[in-house]
């Protein structure tokens, strides 16, 4: 059942197919996913958004089952992105884990990350918009990298939003960005990271929506952009679903991602979610522990609220205040979660357990050690993770467990990080 | 008739439009606050707005962000924002409170409702709260008595407006721009359309807001809003003001020059 393409509205009925009522039917305002905790997604933005988010919906369905625009997508992702991404057996970290470990190496995509995938899609709907202006956020700067470099690539103006903070940790990728041609503004406002970057992107966008459109980073936000980066990013599940069966002859028995705001974690799982035996897992990021309060598991340590458009777990006070997350991994700094994790999390198809920032750095050290692949530390999270589930799922299944790690991107960016972690000289 | 509908329609029938001025809780203090409001209300605002400072305030520009932060900086929570709503409404004037949608609903919808009602506030203006997104907010309002305005912008399609206004109590909010709150040297000429575009679908007062600062400006939109609401330029007097005294001094001043531009606007 699984096709070939990027998307199509019909694999998405499929997967859904079990839940009522269906959580995003291709329409018009986005219907928001109804879970065990009430409304999810939405759209809780300014009416003056109102019109591009409908224009951008709009694009998007037509584009999604348009063969012209998925040809021109598919030809992107396969002359330019170096799709299909390969799959790689881990076979000196497996026999550490006690599982079969396969990585999904998102992490050899053109950019260093997944974060190409949804990018390229989206770039593409602004030039049929006829847009000439981007605006996007980032974290760790992969997501800001990988638009500075579609903006390069169709001829768009691009400026990318980085909270300050961010700028000082990544500061690779903001040369990067720059390098590509990208304005990029440090945003000083609030905690100075991803979350007040999204803020000031908005601001941005409601002045400028005439000729800008916003290319959002993550599976969150208002509708579609929940649905839309989705499928764009499900393409890393579908491709590792086939090489998986064709590696193995089956399917594996879980997958393993790093949760952030959630678009690898969604394009990892999607494509499995009829495949009742797959288990999948998302891993936050605990920071120093959901216990201490410095962690940024939305899921594990939040509750549901209404942030940056959507209604999902975020990281929020008594009163509604946004709490500040912490992670050794800026890309997966963030007090949200896209809003189809947390349906996915209520209706319990998916697990999501937070990893501190020390086992995803013991996990990016070990890595590196058995396979010559040094991970971004936010991959190093699902690493962490996959480490962890390997005895219950042995224990559970009788036999050895296979486990598909999306490994989102590359970590030259983390080097100084990494350096300053384990106290090495750089 | 709601005491807001009142008071709108008590300057209509001078023919004027209603002057509505904007200040957050909690800046300079909690108490500060309450006094700004009422120095406000003595300069001549007909209808005050009491921010409710929000961590992530992505409809506001830089001068409210930093009264806001400074507020929130200082502890205050929405316990506190109640307390300064009942301060403001006590003077007699229609009281609303600005908030973004997250706080209300982790307060507790109904709770917000009725706790904003035995305050004495007239209502709420919710930004980023769409009509879609609003029937829990609007059933509780209904229970409480309290009107709910929500926003037009112009790229509302008159699909939008129709939906939006069907839905406001008290008045529309009308946003003059394209853009987040602040001041502007000029007062966007398409809003005086998208007023008369808002008018073909409701009978309820439109009132503009977004980038007044001045009685110039203030005048010109009272010739053809039914009020005009002025935010960042108060916010800005307190900001730079050298001490709490002379900060109130500043916004009365600013009120009374307001309070007379919306009476010049329509000669």
């Amino acid at each position: 059942m699984t096709d070939d393409s990027a998307f199509s509205d019909a694999f998405f009925a499929a997967s859904y197919a079990h839940v009522s009522p269906q959580p995003d039917p291709a329409g018009h305002y986005g219907e928001p996913v109804y879970g065990p905790s009430g409304k999810l997604g939405g759209r809780f933005m300014p009416e003056a958004l109102m019109a591009a988010l409908a224009e951008l919906t709009e694009a998007y369905h037509k584009s999604k089952n348009d063969p012209a625009f998925q040809a021109e997508l598919t030809h992107w992702l396969r002359t330019y992105a170096n799709r299909p991404s390969l799959l790689t057996e881990a076979h000196r970290l497996s026999a550490q884990a006690g599982a079969r470990i396969l990585l999904k190496r998102e992490d050899l995509n053109h950019t260093g990350s997944h974060k190409i995938n949804n990018v390229l899609g989206q770039a593409l709907l602004t030039r049929r918009m006829g847009k000439k202006r981007v605006i996007a956020e980032t974290g760790a700067g992969q997501h800001g990298v990988a638009s500075a470099t579609a903006a390069a690539l169709f001829d768009l103006e691009c400026v990318v939003y980085m909270g300050e903070e961010d700028t000082r940790r990544q500061a690779l990728n903001v040369a990067r960005m720059r390098m590509l041609g990208a304005e990029v503004i440090p945003v000083s406002a609030g905690s100075r990271t991803l979350k007040d970057a999204i803020n000031e992107a908005i601001r941005d966008w409601v002045t400028n929506v005439e000729h800008t459109n916003y290319l959002f980073g993550t599976a969150a936000g208002p509708h579609p952009f929940p649905s839309m980066v989705r499928d764009f990013a499900r393409i890393i599940g579908v491709e590792a679903r086939k090489q998986t069966l064709e590696l193995t002859g089956a399917l594996p028995d879980a997958v393993a991602a790093c949760v952030g705001g959630g678009s690898n974690a969604i394009g990892a799982f999607h494509a499995f979610v009829p495949d009742e035996s797959v288990r999948l897992y998302g891993f936050e990021a605990g920071g120093s522990g959901v216990e201490t309060g410095l962690h940024a598991a939305s899921i594990t340590g939040g509750a549901v609220g209404v942030l940056h458009g959507a209604r999902t777990y975020i990281l929020q006070d008594e009163f509604g205040q946004t709490l500040p997350s912490h992670s050794i991994s800026a890309g997966l700094d963030y007090p949200g979660v896209g809003p189809e994790h947390a349906y996915l999390h209520d209706i319990g198809r998916a697990r999501y357990e937070p990893v501190t920032d020390a086992e995803a750095m013991e996990a990016f050290r070990l890595l590196c050690r058995t396979e010559g692949i040094i991970p971004a530390i936010e991959s190093a999270h699902a690493v962490a993770g996959a480490l962890r589930i390997a005895p219950r799922l042995r224990a559970e299944l009788g036999r050895e467990p296979v486990i598909l790690v999306n490994l989102s991107g590359r970590g030259d960016k983390d080097m100084h990080t990494a350096a300053q972690y384990f106290g090495m000289e750089v | 008739m709601s005491k807001l509908a009142e008071v709108l329609a008590a300057a209509k029938a001078e023919d004027r439009a209603a002057l509505i001025g904007y200040l957050p809780a909690g800046y300079p203090s909690v108490d500060g606050s309450i006094a700004a409001l009422r120095a406000m209300i003595e300069g001549g605002v007909d209808i005050v707005e009491v921010g409710l400072p929000y961590s992530d305030p992505q409809m506001d520009g830089p001068v409210i962000q930093k009264a806001v932060q400074a507020a929130l900086d200082a502890g205050i929570t929405t316990l506190d924002v109640l307390r300064v709503v009942e301060g403001a409404a006590a003077t007699g004037a229609p009281t609303l409170v600005m908030s973004y949608w997250n706080p209300i609903e982790r307060f507790g919808t109904d709770r917000f409702a009725a706790a904003l009602a035995a305050a004495g506030g007239a209502g709420t203006i919710l930004p980023d709260l769409i009509p879609e997104e609003a029937d829990d907010w609007i059933a509780a309002a209904d229970a409480h008595g309290l009107d709910r305005v929500f926003l037009v912008a112009q790229t509302s399609t008159g699909e939008r407006i129709a939906l939006t206004t069907e839905v406001c109590r008290g008045f529309v909010y009308a946003a003059s721009l394209m853009g987040v709150t602040g001041t502007r040297d000029a007062v966007s000429g398409s809003a005086k359309d998208l007023v008369a575009r808002t008018r073909e679908h409701t009978e309820v007062p439109v009132c503009v807001g977004l980038g007044v600062s001045n009685g110039v400006q203030a005048a010109e939109v009272a010739a053809f809003a039914d009020g005009v609401i002025v935010g960042s330029a108060f916010v800005r007097r307190l900001i730079e003001a050298p001490d709490e005294a002379s900060g109130l001094v500043a916004v009365r001043a600013l009120a009374e020059e307001l309070a007379e531009a919306v009476r010049k606007g329509r000669r």
